[in-house]
């Protein structure tokens, strides 16, 4: 038994749970899924434990503050600005972003940063037109501020099943990745490593509420900068801080590569210096735009974003949230472009990464992985794994909740009750909520284990683009908009943005496996058509309406925007 | 009652103000923000070459300053509005607020 004579370095928290993995890991080994498994990677195991009991002590602290419904939700409106912005920046800076987008640089170059900097762009949207307006308005949830001066019901209903359509995707496709990640990284199996991520969120969202769920995230969010800064420091440092030395060096290694698998020296030469422009990241313009606009816009209707806004106590904080927000990620995107072409040097050059066809050993998104062997020895590598598996379980976290608040705060509170019920039985809600979402996520986790889920993360981002981001912009700025438009063109938006996902190219045919071509809808993301038809339809069916209740609709605008626009009468996020 | 603070509030001239600059300020930004990332890519989809473009005698090209100057230019614009706001709006919103209190 190899498990059995580390078990001993293993904090208690986790004796239980490596007693339950002992077993498995040594049945293991015929079924290797689309990713190999690699050797058990006990350095990393234990680092992760330590992430974890930290974690765990936090969620302790805070299940302490958690009493009310506001605190669960809100953290009581405690947050500080700076504290806030990490936590955002801690939300977009997942594992994905993180090794997809460095490996992205590293096989494509520039085309990587294009893509890194979509993700970028939507912040300062979020900011000019939404941040401090949601500040003002809101107390929980987007649907407060949606919902604002519309009949709460119909608004509510769609709020809630455009919150949770967009956390289904997004979570399903963290949990699928966690577990092929985990089995990369740690070596465990895979429905363990969904088991252990739905477990650990549980807890954090459980007793811990937004205050652990916003701790947690912290915590990652300056674990993974600190990590990606040293690995890109040393990146540079071997290139005496000269960005040319660096890609010139790449594109010679390129250029090599290529020579290697028979090319000749012209296109070699081409091929090696293709990395320093963009490629075929973009295929058409209309691609281009639409994915442009998915991601531009999408941000500023993700619900478990949102809500962050509604834990800082006013709107300057809300503001400064955001700016602390996009300076991270800003600096987070040129680390893993640096990380991306250090990985060309120092992984695709050196054998031990490679496997016999000269492909990363366990698969593309290792990229970043190996670097961090390359520049910092086994033990760095131990700390990049394992902030990789925290990086998920906090994205996790966040998701869960936001989908939990819509269920009791949108739902349950205010579309069943009416608003008449108690913050304590909203709590309870919200928990069983938390465990329904969190059985229901490992349970998804594993059902979509071997399916290509790439396309689920650009999806929710195309459904918060054309339904949550279209109602809450007109909502808050237009005067004429009603419950019915409101209602009508967010459902247009929720509906043809997963239609024209399901019958694109990367479903039709990658998915589902239909044959090349036949896919209806040609272009790479929706958003261009469904956010069109969202904000088309919320307009038409406005002017359109002439219901007694769209008058009341319109009446409620002048005071509505008095709030929105001085945090007069706001709800003060801590309530008490 | 509160409706009569409102109508009082949206007749405020510091109110109109505020409200006429924030709203033209923001959305000038956000114009800005969406012809600087739209015009990048328009440049990967239409014109390749001026992005491949080499600056000097190495290999890095126009594209790397112009992929950087964008995340700059995110995080310059966006820093740029939060100080306006938290300066100059809200100080309108707090002579609002204490005109309201009177």
């Amino acid at each position: 038994m190899r498990a059995s004579s580390h078990r001993a370095v293993l904090p208690a928290a986790l004796l239980a749970l490596a007693a339950a993995v002992a077993p498995v890991v040594h049945a293991a080994g015929a079924d290797l899924g689309q990713l190999q498994k690699q050797p058990t990677n006990w350095t990393a195991i234990a680092m992760f434990a330590a992430f974890v009991v930290a974690t765990l002590f936090i969620t302790k602290w805070a299940a302490a503050k958690t009493k009310s419904a506001a605190d669960f939700y809100t953290a009581g409106g405690g947050i500080t600005g700076f504290q806030n912005g990490l936590a955002i920046a801690g939300d977009f800076m997942s594992a994905a972003s993180f090794l997809g987008i460095s490996a992205a640089v590293m096989v494509g170059g520039f085309d990587g940063l294009i893509y890194s900097i979509g993700f970028l762009v939507g912040w300062p949207v979020v900011t000019f037109l939404l941040a401090e307006r949601l500040r003002n308005l809101g107390k929980f949830t987007f649907a407060d501020v949606a919902a604002f001066r519309f009949e709460q019901k119909p608004v509510r209903v769609f709020a809630a099943s455009g919150t949770l359509v967009v956390v289904a995707f997004y979570l399903i496709a963290q949990m699928v990745g966690a577990g092929q990640l985990i089995k990369l990284l740690f070596g465990l199996e895979y429905w363990i490593a969904v088991v252990i991520v739905g477990a650990l969120m549980m807890v954090y969202v459980l007793f811990g509420g937004m205050t652990a769920t916003t701790w947690v995230q912290i915590i990652k969010a300056c674990l993974l900068l600190a990590g990606a800064s040293f690995m890109a420091f040393m990146v540079l440092l071997h290139f005496g801080f000269s960005p040319e030395a660096m890609f010139a060096k790449a594109v010679e290694v390129k250029t090599g590569l290529a020579r290697a698998a028979g090319k000749t020296p012209e296109v070699a030469a081409a091929e090696g210096f293709s990395i320093m422009g963009p490629g075929g990241f973009i295929k058409d313009p209309i691609s281009a735009i639409s994915f442009g606009m998915a991601l531009m816009f999408g941000t500023a209707g993700l619900p478990h974003i949102l809500m962050r806004f509604f834990t800082v106590p006013n709107a300057k904080e809300a503001r400064k949230s955001v700016l602390w927000a996009t300076t991270w990620i800003g600096y987070f995107y040129i680390l893993t472009f640096i990380i991306g072409f250090g990985a060309i040097t120092f992984v695709l050059t050196n054998p031990e990464f490679l496997d016999a066809k000269g492909g990363l050993l366990g698969g593309g998104n290792m990229a970043a992985v190996h670097l961090a062997k390359a520049v910092g020895g086994n033990v760095f590598l131990g700390f990049i794994s394992a902030v990789a598996f925290a990086t998920i379980l906090a994205v996790v976290a966040g998701l869960t909740l936001s989908g939990a608040s819509a269920v009791s705060h949108d739902i349950y509170a205010t579309v069943i009750k009416k608003g008449q019920v108690d913050s304590k039985s909203e709590l309870k809600v919200s928990r069983i909520t938390t465990v329904a979402l969190g059985v229901i996520a490992v349970v998804l986790g594993i059902v979509f284990e071997k399916q290509n889920i790439a396309f689920m993360v650009s999806l929710a981002f195309a459904i918060a683009a054309s339904a949550n981001f279209p109602v809450l912009l007109m909502s808050v700025l237009w005067k004429d908009c009603t419950t019915r438009g409101a209602v009508i063109g967010g459902f247009l938006g929720l509906i043809s943005s997963v239609v024209l996902t399901i019958v694109s190219p990367a479903v039709w045919e990658a998915t589902f496996g239909y044959p090349k071509g036949s896919a209806l809808f040609p272009y790479a993301s929706p958003a261009l058509f469904s956010m069109t038809i969202g904000f088309v339809g919320i307009w038409l069916f406005s002017i359109l309406d002439r219901s007694p209740r769209a008058a009341q609709d319109r009446d409620g605008f002048l005071p509505q925007q008095v709030r929105s626009e001085t945090g007069i009468g706001a709800s003060g996020a801590s309530g008490h | 009652m509160e409706d009569v603070l409102f109508k009082r509030i949206s007749s405020d001239p510091r109110y109109i103000e505020l409200k006429r600059k924030r709203t033209r300020f923001g959305w000038w930004l956000t114009l800005s923000m969406m012809v600087v990332y739209y015009g990048f890519i328009v440049l990967v989809a239409f014109d390749k070459e001026l992005l491949f473009r080499r600056l000097g005698a190495g290999v890095t090209t126009l594209g790397m300053p112009i992929g950087l100057a964008v995340i700059v230019f995110t995080v310059l614009i966006t820093g740029i509005y939060v100080r306006r706001a938290n300066s100059e709006y809200d100080s309108l919103t707090e002579q609002i607020a204490r005109g309201v209190k009177q």
